[in-house]
């Protein structure tokens, strides 16, 4: 009894001196900023001196990389090979005049394969969907797009999952590579997208080659950590009776590790699928061609119907992709009765052979089963206008008004005061946040991340992003929060709120760009009101479960007590959900950050734009150096969330 | 007992976990106790363990969770390397051998069956079954045959499609079982093979390994928690506590002279009647005058108990398995153990 209570002595008084230096912190940020007028120049704004050309360094290596080491050569022929792979897919899916000039494949011979994917993966109803998804592409006029899109990831997706099971091994491998790796997976997962395209650009140009690179590049550590995660968590019992039995490294690292670790490969699969969609759509920037780069271009030219159906497709193709690649992972393999003949245990098998005989067949016949023209193909582009236009009609007044009220009462002086504010008081800020959360060593953590982003001389342009995500998280906060408490009310509200948001987490973030734009046009509220939506998902996914999770036991007690709906949702449920919560919160800010970046097209002053400018310039220096500066962002934030969660939870006694 | 008899045999097995275990061992002194080990951040997981193990013989090791018996079972099989002493399988050191030597011996000579069955979840029964011989690299249809005869053996025949996750826990430990038999061991491992089964399954799983042993007559290590089930199974004990061997001997041998006060506590509620035999009771013949019926020897005293109590001779002839008269059974001692009074 004695040591538990000096133990928490011990806690209380180290809590305690944390906060005193907090406070002092704190006080010092406040004293700099109300001082701004006697402050010297240096503490206002980081000094010349301060800047360091972190730009050219990384140019400068990059140029030795690619002339003098030769490295050009190495990805030159890598790409050529991809593209090689590519011109196959390509020939196949949508006629590019390429070996094996066997294609293109009747459309409704793919929509009736993928119908019979989806049958074997899970059953009638995925069969369904996937089926009339391809129907929905034909008939719509956009297989051609599709295809292109189909292509790089037919391509890109299994080399980066071949690429994640080595290096996910190596790792796995060897304690050495896994501490050389883990630091560069969490920047690589909180890098934005721009930043992988501008290497790409310089190293294989542009075009669908690049696209499909690209691809590869982004979609693999999500691969690499799940194969890790899932060697780690083979049963040891498995292992030894591999041992028991006989096995050399490489047999059991062949039949038994990755057979058992099977279910974590396959949620990696999924990702990487996810990953790819996501990627190949924004890889519309550096010229692949698809349904990305007609989104964007649509988007550009402000036509909202054609840009709609075009979401609409890729809406559906990635819950599509999404639905077939977790059925995969989920499906369990179950035995065939004994005694069952050949043709029955391939029925499946050859359905599906007669079924692609019987439509190439009657697609010779009847063209129209072969290819949709542009001139056939229907459009709900007129009446999706005209929908459109009475919405905006009638919103409009509100819209207007919001737009005026945010930008003028909202936006601007918060832009402003985030510019006006010295760049030391901030720093010191964030050590006074960094130091009662998690001490000295969370206080130096924060003050690297935000000084090195000082060092990089892009401070308004980072202040500009940081105001729009604490703005835009704010927001999302505001709608997600009671949005996931109203969801958590009941089992079957939890189940359906939460399957909507699994949905639209499988949405390419460009996605979102097409209803704010349609509400707002193009402008920052646009901008804000795109990462509101997409940031907004998470935090009410992350509150649900949160609440769901509480342990029935508490809930009860807090019952039995005597206590109202309302008591136990404030004092049991929620301070019991905050860490899970904090979690949704993370992730909303690592979304909100990537989302800032994309939307930077439509016009943003931040980071963004000048990431958008990079790439046009092809300046990898400049490009990853923003990309790093938005990273230290997520990863400070990250840090922060992390560190304090890990704690509340133990403090807790919930499981850490 | 000679040496050619011993097909196992492990001398001064230590292991230790901790940060240099190795050159830590070496400066201990042999007689450290557990908690000196302990203090000084060592986890002395095996202590000094000397066991032989002869043809045919079935030793089980018998101790409570973190008593280091798994791990000593690891040592012998060299799933996990030993910190100091020797194990030897039929005459060779096998620290010594080469990976390559280690899997031939594995390939050939041993088998192992495990608590949590460790069966390949995405392999039917008769995949993991022939596991072992596809390792060896038998061919598909020597492999197919003689996996089908192990799973006719342990009884699971027509279940040779199923995959482990479509079997019930008892099903899925056969078929570990039938996994280590595949390649007819001479050594069978078997690492708390019953514990994750509910009583009755573990009852009817017991009485299975007793056919398949007088089957097979096998060399058996067998570790187990349940202090029953090592006198159901065993020819030997070897009681652990802290990682050493406390005492190894016959189970009636333990049961009427257990060697330390652990031993003692363990023993307190057996029902020493259906554990000792009359054999192991018996006094030498000499100057007796045994005359009368003979008991047999390889009869338990809760089995004699009719007869120990209607009899009036003081000293009860024993009978060996060859029905000789081997020594005298003194039956006021033997109602003793029956009516289970203390001494």
């Amino acid at each position: 009894m004695t040591a538990l209570s000096t133990n928490a002595h011990h806690v209380d008084a180290r809590h305690d001196v944390r906060m005193r230096v907090a406070q002092i912190l704190l006080m010092a940020a406040l004293v700099l900023t109300v001082g701004k007028g006697v402050l010297p120049e240096g503490l206002v704004r980081p000094p010349a001196w301060m800047v360091w050309p972190f730009a050219d360094w990384i140019n400068a290596f990059f140029d030795f990389l690619r002339d003098d080491l030769g490295l050009i050569h190495v990805t030159r022929a890598f790409a050529d090979g991809v593209e090689w792979l590519l011109d196959i897919t390509a020939n196949l899916l949508y006629g590019k005049n390429r070996w094996p000039r066997l294609g293109p494949i009747p459309w409704s011979v793919i929509a009736i394969t993928a119908a019979m994917i989806g049958y074997y993966l899970s059953g009638w109803r995925l069969a369904m969907f996937a089926g009339l998804t391809f129907v929905w592409v034909a008939v719509m006029g956009q297989w051609e797009w599709t295809m292109e899109t189909l292509s790089v990831i037919i391509v890109a997706a299994p080399l980066s999952i071949l690429l994640g099971l080595v290096f996910g091994t190596m790792a796995w491998r060897s304690a050495g590579f896994r501490m050389v790796l883990n630091p560069l997976l969490n920047v690589a997962q909180s890098l934005p997208h721009f930043a992988y395209m501008i290497p790409v650009v310089v190293f294989i140009g542009v075009g669908p080659k690049a696209g499909a690179i690209v691809t590869i590049i982004f979609s693999v550590p999500p691969m690499i950590r799940m194969t890790l995660l899932g060697l780690q968590k083979v049963p040891p019992e498995v292992v030894e009776a591999g041992h028991m039995a006989g096995a050399t490294r490489w047999q059991l690292l062949r039949h038994v590790r990755l057979p058992t670790a099977r279910t974590e490969i396959l949620v990696g699969v999924n990702q990487v699928i996810m990953q790819c969609l996501a990627m190949v759509v924004l890889a519309s920037f550096i010229g692949m061609p698809g349904l990305g780069q007609k989104l964007l271009q649509l988007l550009q030219a402000l036509k909202i119907g054609r840009s709609i159906e075009i979401g609409i497709t890729i809406v559906l193709l990635a819950v599509m992709l999404d639905r077939c690649s977790k059925a995969w992972a989920t499906r369990q393999p179950e035995h065939i009765e004994k005694g069952t003949s050949w043709l029955i245990r391939h029925r499946l098998l050859l359905v599906w052979a007669v079924l692609v005989g019987v439509f190439w067949g009657l697609s010779l016949m009847f063209p129209v089963l072969h290819e949709i023209g542009r001139r056939d193909a229907f459009s709900l582009a007129d009446p999706l206008d005209a929908m459109m236009d009475w919405v905006i009609m009638v919103l409009d007044p509100v819209t207007q008004w919001l737009r005026w009220f945010l930008i003028v009462w909202v936006l601007i002086p918060l832009r402003d005061a985030m510019l006006w504010l010295p760049f030391s008081a901030v720093l010191v800020f964030l050590m006074a946040v960094g130091w009662a959360v998690g001490g000295r060593r969370s206080a130096l953590i924060c003050l690297a991340y935000f000084g090195l982003i000082a060092m990089t001389g892009w401070w308004d342009r980072a202040m500009i992003t940081v105001y729009t995500v604490t703005f835009a998280v704010f927001l999302a906060t505001l709608i997600g929060f009671p949005l996931g408490i109203w969801g958590s009310r009941s089992e079957s509200r939890a189940r359906a709120v939460l399957l909507i948001c699994d949905t639209l987490q499988t949405f390419p973030s460009f996605i979102y760009l097409i209803p704010v734009i349609m509400l707002f046009g193009v402008n920052d509220v646009a901008v804000v009101g795109a990462v509101v939506l997409f940031a907004a998902v998470p935090l009410i996914r992350y509150t649900i479960e949160g609440l769901r999770n509480v342990p029935v036991a508490q809930i009860e007690a807090a019952n039995m007590s005597g206590a109202s709906r309302r008591q136990t949702l404030w004092s049991v449920r929620l301070p019991l959900a905050l860490p899970t919560i904090m979690v949704g919160v993370n992730q909303s800010v690592m979304f909100s950050l990537f989302m800032v970046i994309i939307a930077a097209f439509i016009g943003t002053q931040d980071l963004g734009q000048e990431m958008q400018r990079a790439l046009s310039s092809s300046d990898v220096g400049k490009g990853l150096v923003l990309g790093l500066a938005v990273a230290f962002m997520g990863l400070m934030v990250d840090h922060l969330i992390t560190v304090w969660a890990n704690r509340r939870r133990k403090a807790l006694g919930l499981e850490t | 007992m000679t040496d050619t008899d011993m097909v196992m045999s492990c001398r001064k097995v230590w292991k230790l976990f901790g940060p240099r275990p190795g050159a830590y061992l070496a400066g201990l002194d042999p007689a450290a106790s557990f908690d000196q080990i302990r203090a000084d951040g060592y986890v002395p997981a095996v202590r000094d363990v000397s066991l032989d193990i002869s043809k045919g013989e079935m030793l089980v090791i018998m101790g409570l969770s973190g008593s280091g018996k798994s791990t000593l079972v690891r040592c012998l099989s060299r799933l996990i390397e030993i910190t100091g002493g020797e194990v030897r399988v039929e005459g060779q050191v096998i620290g010594d051998l080469s990976e390559k030597e280690l899997i031939d011996l594995r390939r050939n000579k041993m088998g192992m069956v495990f608590q949590s069955f460790g069966l390949l979840p995405h392999r039917t029964v008769l995949e993991n079954v022939a596991f072992p011989l596809e390792m060896r690299g038998q061919d598909i249809h020597t492999r197919r045959a003689r996996a089908l005869e192990v799973i006719e053996l342990v009884g699971l025949g027509g279940r040779e499609d199923y995959f482990p996750r479509e079997l019930s826990g008892g099903q899925q430990q056969r078929v570990g079982i039938a996994r280590s038999l595949a390649i007819e061991p001479d050594i069978w491992f078997l690492d708390e093979p019953f514990s994750a089964l509910d009583p009755l399954i573990r009852r009817e799983m017991q009485d299975e390994f007793l056919r398949l042993q007088g089957l097979l007559g096998k060399t058996i290590v067998f570790i187990t928690h349940d202090f029953d089930e090592a006198l159901r199974l065993a020819d030997r004990i070897a009681i652990m506590k802290d990682g050493a061997v406390e005492q190894c001997d016959r189970p009636d041998r333990i049961v009427m002279e257990p060697a330390t006060e652990y031993v003692a506590k363990f023993i307190e509620d057996i029902e020493k009647a259906r554990v000792v035999h009359a054999s192991a009771m018996m006094q030498p013949v000499n100057g007796h005058d045994l005359t009368g019926a003979a008991v047999d020897g390889g009869k338990t005293i809760s089995q004699l108990a009719r007869l120990l109590v209607n009899d009036d001779r003081l000293i009860l002839p024993v009978a060996g398995p060859d029905g000789a008269i081997i020594g005298g059974l003194d039956r006021q001692k033997a109602l003793d153990v029956l009516l289970g009074a203390k001494e």
